[in-house]
């Protein structure tokens, strides 16, 4: 049984539509990247996917169950789902520790002791071991990055959204949160991730999903996709992608 | 000669403020001042968080209810409510209000408007990624607004309402129109005795009367200060 179930998804803000029909699925353990061109809906997929959008048709199961559309006990579901955002999301009152530990301790109110172990082992294998008591204006936009995926990691989801996690990083901080996913893919997490990171994606994925205009136009392994896809949509957006030398 | 005869003048003044119990009816004058801004700043606080809280509540009726109340506290002259609330009351529907009681009513009213619209701000400066990152953590509307969103209109707030707090501490002085005796008050009471014995008083009261609005204000700003700069460190 799949882990994720997507089946005909439809998703409308007012009467425009964002997402038509869209279904797939994701077993344990798989990464899935997303990838089109702008405004083509990816974003509002992951959203739908941890009940932050209502969605108008279609349903989504995950482990089986029927998520979508909850409203009372949505909480309980977004426990199971990990999510890291594009902005810059921690909370700045609170040190990096406990950003941590407000999902642990007061969504699922687990036991300090074995919380903040945790959290510790996280922040050591994203190399910010050091920076456990600063706040979140004294680090970098990757190290922020990083906090927040550990903060996502630390409650123990069945599956992690990243939602163009690099998309306002400088440069040289994207390599370092890359990384980190990287090393998640490693180890079996089960992911679904937005990015406009080509090579990453190709590197990190097991299948990828090309999505215009609110459809899903190709899916396939990222080394079709990206020497042969199938689609001229699909050429046609990695054309976007390549420099022909002009000297 | 003409400067050390005015310097004799001030100090002949400041003689007033050692005659009978002036001096120790000024404080008790100042204690009236404080308990009057000390129950409306709190009454104000505390109502002011409602009503900051209520105006960020998305209904139209509502929203144009709270904000006709705010515009009318604003834009009336507090002596103009404070007459409303002292003669008005009295004359249009026959029931008396004391002096006290009218000053503190229209206080809190005047406050709860100021700090409801302080509170409103601070609420709607929190980001909306900021719920959006508790709720993806699984936390309940209400785990988020007390652990994310409230901590941090909280230290928003702080600074701001120090502010409000000197400010409704000052306009009490106006207390002196109903009637009220407060530290102005005696201060125009024991110019008014000396008239006779010490004709100067009046520029030894009121300097005694500005040090004690200075040092009942001055820490309060200091404060703020210390506070905002407190929480900058903190989080820079």
């Amino acid at each position: 049984m799949a882990l994720l179930e997507i089946n005909h998804l439809v998703k409308q803000y007012d009467a425009s539509p964002i997402l038509n029909d869209i279904s797939f699925s994701v077993e344990k353990g798989e990464v899935i990247v997303i990838v089109g061109p702008s405004g083509c809906g990816k974003s509002t997929l992951l959203r739908c996917m941890n009940g932050l959008e209502q969605i108008q048709g279609g349903e989504i199961l995950l482990g089986g169950e029927r998520i979508s559309n909850r409203t009372k006990d949505m909480y309980l579901v977004r426990q199971r789902i990990g999510m890291v955002f594009q902005s810059y999301d921690l909370f700045p009152h609170m040190n990096v520790l406990d950003n941590i530990l407000l999902g642990p301790r007061k969504a699922q109110k687990r036991d300090k002791k074995e919380a903040v172990k945790e959290a510790e082992e996280l922040l050591q294998r994203v190399g910010l071991y050091d920076k456990i008591r600063s706040y979140p204006r004294q680090l970098s936009g990757g190290q922020k990055q990083r906090v927040a995926i550990v903060r996502a990691l630390c409650m123990n989801p069945e599956i992690m959204l990243f939602d163009e996690v690099t998309a306002a990083l400088d440069p040289e901080m994207v390599r370092e949160v890359l990384d980190v996913m990287i090393d998640l893919a490693k180890q079996g997490k089960t992911m679904i991730i937005v990015t406009h990171e080509m090579q990453f994606a190709r590197a990190v994925a097991d299948r990828i999903i090309f999505i215009d205009s609110g459809n899903i136009v190709e899916q396939g392994k990222p080394d079709d996709f990206f020497t042969n896809p199938q689609t001229a949509r699909a050429r046609q957006f990695l054309n976007v992608f390549q420099f022909d030398k002009i000297k | 000669m003409v400067s050390s005869a005015l310097s004799d003048a001030v100090a002949g003044a400041f003689r007033v403020l050692f005659l009978g119990r002036n001096f120790v009816r000024l404080l008790e004058g100042l204690l009236v001042t404080i308990r009057i801004a000390a129950v409306s700043v709190a009454l104000s606080l505390v109502s002011g968080v409602f009503f900051g809280m209520l105006m960020t509540v998305k209904n139209k009726p509502l929203h144009v209810m709270c904000k006709i109340y705010l515009e009318f506290m604003r834009i009336m002259p507090q002596l103009v409510l404070l007459f409303l609330a002292y003669f008005g009351l009295t004359r249009t529907f026959g029931f008396h209000i004391s002096g006290e009681t009218s000053v503190l009513l229209v206080f809190t009213l005047w406050g709860t408007a100021e700090m409801g619209d302080l509170v409103r701000g601070a609420l709607e400066s929190i980001p909306q990624h900021q719920y959006e990152s508790g709720r993806a953590l699984g936390l309940t509307e209400r785990q988020i607004f007390f652990f994310i969103v409230i901590p941090q209109t909280v230290r928003r707030l702080v600074p701001l309402s120090m502010n409000l707090i000197t400010r409704m501490i000052k306009t009490t002085s106006l207390a002196v129109f109903v009637g009220v005796v407060e530290v102005v008050k005696v201060g125009q009471q024991i110019i008014e005795a000396s008239r006779l014995t010490v004709p100067t008083a009046s520029i030894a009261i009121y300097a005694v009367i500005f040090f004690m609005y200075f040092l009942v204000c001055w820490p309060l700003s200091m404060a703020a200060g210390y506070i905002e700069k407190r929480q900058k460190a903190q989080e820079a």
